[in-house]
């Protein structure tokens, strides 16, 4: 909605359309789903399983991620430099990646380019077989490699999107190019891009689900293999979903909060 | 280079010789020559489009010239130069219409930044830097503010602090009052006043005839990017010689 000075948001809403009724409702199927932890041995049996693959959840998450971000800025600089072959490079990894599905893209870096990569290595006069990458380890860097592309864009996009005045105060005060991208222009596009970083993070939490069809025991994993072994679809579903759903609202709290520190001197 | 001829007169300051500059069909400058002596303050006047802005920028290498030379105590500046631009421009300070401070970095840090990384000051002497120019500019309370709580005047005495952070040996400014409204140009004017009286030397872009015909010492008069007419203000803005001079200064007394 937007209201009559022209700033997107609704009129004088009522506190019945400002009750958060949809964080009353999680909070219910929270409660609930935690008394049938609590009271039920089936439901507690699927989330001791699920507990079991949350680590690995959350260290590839918190692995790819930062991962992605320097792939992401290492390319988005690339994308603005000067030299020629680096802003080939970038522009050839960002629409080659940005092409490809993500889960075509794990299998691709699992069985196609760690296999080279190790033959590369051996070539070289290492002695390898490709058993020796595990799993997780190459579907970690097909995800980070696969969101480095998106943040990459993310980043530029608020490069981009700064006042021109910026970048030649910065020059205009003696100031090299490094330190007018790392002292000015960076931490200001950091700022700008903190909501879309943020959601970024949330999909590649929710995508590296996608780990499990290589076998990763993930949170994912462990409810396929608890369902083949026990039929018990409905609950561990529910369940599955619950954990994925505590981690991504967590996630957006977080960056909320990060948001409001910076908005305060918002520019 | 061409041999310098013998004189007693030291080079100049700041100098521009010949400088031409072409946007695709427009000519911006069309072989501006201007010579800045130490301790002067000129002020570069002429109808909006005439090339005032992009001699200025020219001067520091925000806007490479197409052809021409810009020479620092006589010396020519290679802007391809990376090493020779970045000391040319820490000579140079520039003050810009939109003030163009950091808006992710309170008051202090602004000034405090610059002198850090360009004049390589420890971090305690580049705060007390910042802190004493504060004090200088009248906003040693708004040390601790972000840019963005600063009124406009606020903002560009802040910026001028923060060229001055730089110990530069001229200062250019691009229209600094040009984006306040008339209560807030007299605090900037004041303090710029100030600064000319300390025999800073000083190269600025203006529409605001009065300041330049009170505080000015050189009075360059463009129009179509060239130099019309040159000289103090006494000569150039109250008895211009040119036609297209005393248009601009005196319109009630030519042809609309």
């Amino acid at each position: 909605m937007i209201g009559p000075d022209g700033a997107l948001a609704p009129e004088r809403p009522s506190l019945l359309a400002r009750a958060p009724w949809w964080l009353l409702a999680l909070a219910l199927a929270a409660v609930l789903i935690g008394w049938r932890v609590a009271t039920d041995t089936l439901w507690r049996d699927i989330a001791s399983r699920l507990l079991d693959g949350l680590g690995l959840t959350l260290v590839v998450t918190a692995i790819a991620f930062p991962l992605a971000l320097a792939l992401g800025l290492v390319s988005t600089l690339g994308l603005v430099s000067t030299k020629g072959w680096w802003r080939q490079i970038a522009t050839l990894y960002v629409q080659v990646v940005r092409g490809l599905p993500v889960l075509v893209q794990i299998f691709l870096v699992a069985f196609v380019l760690v296999p080279l990569g190790v033959e590369a290595a051996n070539a070289l006069g290492a002695q390898l077989t490709a058993q020796d990458v595990p799993m997780v380890a190459r579907v970690t860097a097909a995800l980070a490699f696969a969101y480095g592309a998106f943040e990459a864009e993310t980043l530029r996009g608020g490069l981009t999107s700064l006042p021109r005045g910026q970048a030649e105060a910065a020059r205009a005060l003696g100031l090299s190019r490094g330190q007018t991208l790392r002292n000015v222009l960076l931490p200001q596009t950091f700022r700008r891009v903190l909501p879309t970083l943020g959601n970024d993070l949330i999909c590649l939490l929710k995508d590296s689900a996608l780990v499990s069809v290589l076998g990763v025991r993930d949170i994912t994993q462990e409810a396929r293999l608890y369902q083949s072994a026990t039929f018990r679809y409905t609950e561990s579903l529910v369940l599955l979903a619950f954990f994925y759903l505590a981690l991504t609202l967590l996630v957006a709290l977080a960056v909320r909060a990060l948001e409001n520190r910076y908005r305060r001197h918002a520019a | 280079m061409p041999p310098e001829p013998a004189s007693a007169a030291p080079a100049p300051l700041l100098e521009a010789r010949a400088l031409t500059k072409r946007f695709d069909a427009l000519v911006a400058l069309d072989a501006v020559s201007l010579a800045v002596a130490s301790g002067t303050v000129t002020a570069i006047l002429g109808p909006s489009g005439s090339g005032k802005s992009t001699l200025l920028r020219c001067l520091n290498f925000l806007v490479l010239p197409d052809t021409g030379e810009v020479r620092c105590d006589g010396a020519v500046i290679d802007p391809r130069h990376d090493s020779a631009l970045n000391a040319h421009r820490a000579r140079v300070g520039m003050v810009f219409q939109q003030f163009n401070l950091f808006p992710h970095l309170r008051v202090w840090e602004n000034l405090a930044l610059a002198a850090r990384l360009v004049r390589r000051l420890s971090a305690d002497a580049a705060r007390d830097r910042a802190l004493a120019l504060l004090d200088r500019v009248g906003l040693a309370d708004k040390a601790d503010a972000h840019p963005t709580q600063l009124s406009g005047g606020q903002q560009q005495r802040a910026a001028i602090a923060r060229a001055l952070a730089v110990e530069p040996a001229v200062l250019l400014f691009d229209e600094p009052t040009s984006a306040l409204d008339p209560e807030l140009t007299g605090e900037v004017l004041a303090f710029m006043r100030q600064l000319a009286a300390d025999r800073t030397t000083m190269v600025v872009v203006t529409h605001d005839v009065e300041f330049a015909r009170q505080a000015a010492t050189e009075i360059v008069f463009m129009d179509a990017g060239r130099v019309i007419e040159s000289g103090p203000p006494a000569l150039v803005i109250s008895a211009p010689k040119t036609d297209r001079a005393r248009r601009f200064f005196h319109p009630a007394n030519g042809p609309a």
